[in-house]
């Protein structure tokens, strides 16, 4: 036991700075969270100009130069068809932004709503929201996001669809349980007691006192939806061909292991670090929200 | 409680499947050569032979009360009983992901005691680094990568495939190895940051210092007043485990060409093998809700906080 448990300072009440500062110091104050942000800048960057920064065509490949190895030329190779790899790579980098937003986006409204409501209303709402939620999260995301995808059909929008609903129960029941303890707090008693409606409690006091918890939770669901989207892809549910989906060239790849490792392991990589920048983004963003260690740090 | 989830989970596997696009009988003719000119006689009985011309309420309770009785239906595709197809593969599963969920619980409350004792020194940062790695890899490329070191190049580990542990033990181990790494990554990073940040939080008690302070010596105050506090909320993580386990093994299943039950859903999702699916993910749903039943109430039990409250 190395650390001192009298290093810790306890303050009567935080000390008066603004909360955009502390945020702002607390926040970028740490290498891991501008390693994450520089990351995920990059792949914005990326993502917008990609015909500017892809030198070939992600789609259309040279046939007499299938399954090159990485040169000056092709800096990571070509594939089977003869595509680029790393032009490949920039495109799909669109499609990680498309299919990260778009179902977070489903995910989060819906997923919130029916958190809040089924914490502010209890009994019977609550009941019924609740226990469905916990059944659909009584499949494992993987398989609940195969069965939808298998039904709806490939193609990006039923991804999307099937990866939302499998999202959307981790929303409900964070919100259930964060409304569940904002509910407890005068302020809402006094809006109680002059007679406001449930959905203007629900909406303008609940809501917004939930952003900090909901912005954590997006950043880290959004590099659990990647890996899903990428679990997807590689069983062959996901995008479809030619689209340059990062998990199905990971499993294109696979076949030419051997012979051209690279095709595999560079959109395997990029995969990997994209989530590991969500993550390092969500943890920072966590301990400088969190107000339990207001004054702390 | 637990019963009415499962019953809400029989409903929505059940509906979800009769959605599939398709007459799963003509995809099955479809499928087997020299069928295809059926007359229509023959197909009305093999429709009334697996209960497809009923309605799909008389349907459902068809298939619950089958369920019930412990017979699992028909698979389309291979014109064999599910259950026998279960009880082929779900040893094998289950065999890899037992050892993948006590080998990733051990090591990584292991790490997370030992980062969060050694807080800021290097041991702290590796186990920081790995956890994090480890959250964010993509398990079926953490398979590639394994098999491209371990079975292409130094020829340590065979690539694919599986057998069973009572044929060959040392020859089925060296086969689990990659497949387990693979699996318990994931929870194995998820369990070491839970315990760490709790060994952490447990460190800044009162009753820590007490311990401290009336001179006990190290290890008593990590093993009776440290651990056994901080370990309460790691228990909860691992019901959570069994799922990543269950989700884990369809795609590592499918890397790894290993017969278990994740790769029978996968391949039975594209046969649109409707009895395959429902009866499978039932299975595994009413497992993963089975196992969090039991991690809350053990729960209450280990936290007198609760038992007493």
């Amino acid at each position: 036991m190395t650390n001192n448990p009298n290093k810790v300072t306890f303050y009567e009440s935080p000390p008066r700075i603004s909360e955009w500062r502390r945020f702002w110091r607390v926040f970028l104050q740490r290498k891991l969270v501008i390693i994450g942000l520089m990351i995920l800048l990059i792949l914005v960057i990326t993502a917008i100009f990609a015909p500017w920064l892809a030198s070939y065509d992600p789609y259309r490949g040279d046939p007499y130069d299938a399954l090159a190895q990485p040169s000056a030329k092709h800096l990571l190779g070509t594939d089977i068809q003869g595509r680029d790899t790393l032009s490949r790579l920039i495109y799909g980098a669109r499609m990680v932004f498309i299919v990260g937003f778009v179902t977070t986006g489903f995910a989060a409204t819906v997923g919130v709503t029916l958190g809040i409501i089924a914490g502010y209303y209890k009994g019977i709402t609550n009941m019924i929201i609740m226990r469905i939620m916990d059944a659909l999260m009584g499949f494992p995301m993987i398989i609940l996001a195969l069965m939808l995808a298998a039904i709806l059909g490939g193609g990006i929008q039923n991804v999307i669809i099937a990866l939302s609903v499998a999202m959307i129960p981790g929303y409900a029941r964070i919100l259930h349980g964060l409304t569940l303890s904002i509910k407890e707090n005068d302020y809402i008693l006094a809006q109680e007691a002059m007679g406001s409606s449930g959905r203007r409690i629900m909406f303008t006091h609940i809501l917004p006192n939930s952003l900090p918890v909901m912005i954590v939770l997006i950043t880290l669901q959004l590099g659990t939806l990647i890996l899903a989207e990428a679990g997807l892809s590689f069983l062959g549910v996901g995008i479809k061909p030619p689209g340059a989906a990062w998990g199905a060239m990971v499993a294109d790849g696979y076949k030419y292991l051997t012979t051209n490792p690279v095709l595999s392991f560079a959109p395997g990589f990029a995969i990997m670090l994209v989530v590991f920048a969500f993550n390092l983004v969500g943890d920072g963003l966590r301990d400088a929200l969190d107000p339990r260690l207001r004054g702390l740090l | 409680m637990a019963v009415i989830i499962v019953i809400l989970v029989t409903i929505m596997v059940f509906s979800a499947m009769r959605l599939l696009p398709g007459d799963p009988l003509e995809i099955f003719i479809g499928q087997s050569a020299g069928m295809g000119q059926m007359t229509e006689d023959v197909k009305e009985q093999l429709r009334h032979e697996y209960g497809l011309d009923k309605s799909p309420v008389i349907q459902y309770f068809d298939w619950i009360g089958g369920v019930l009785r412990g017979d699992l239906g028909r698979s389309i595709t291979y014109r064999d009983s599910v259950g026998t197809l279960m009880a082929e593969r779900f040893p094998i599963t289950l065999h890899i992901g037992l050892v993948a969920f006590v080998l990733g619980n051990i090591i990584g409350i292991a790490m997370g005691i030992i980062a969060a004792l050694r807080r800021g020194s290097w041991m702290d940062s590796l186990v920081t680094m790995l956890s994090y790695i480890g959250i964010s890899i993509p398990v079926f490329w953490l398979g590639f990568l394994l098999m491209y070191v371990f079975g292409f190049h130094l020829k340590w580990l065979p690539i694919s495939g599986y057998v069973s542990p009572f044929d060959d033990f040392w020859l089925s181990t060296k086969h689990i190895i990659m497949p387990v790494i693979c699996i318990m990554i994931t929870g194995l990073a998820v369990i070491a940051r839970q315990t760490r940040s709790s060994v952490l939080e447990v460190s800044q008690q009162d009753y820590v210092r007490t311990a401290w302070s009336k001179g006990l010596p190290e290890r008593a105050v990590v093993a009776k007043h440290i651990l056994k506090n901080s370990l309460i909320p790691v228990v909860t993580l691992l019901g959570i485990g069994i799922g990543i386990i269950f989700g884990g093994s369809v795609l590592v299943e499918q890397v790894f060409a290993i017969p278990g039950i994740g790769r029978l859903l996968v391949t039975s999702v594209f046969q649109q093998d409707y009895v395959v699916v429902q009866s499978g993910v039932l299975v595994i749903s009413f497992i993963v809700i089975m196992s969090n039943l039991i991690v809350d109430i053990s729960y209450a039990w280990l936290d007198p906080r609760i038992r007493y409250g």
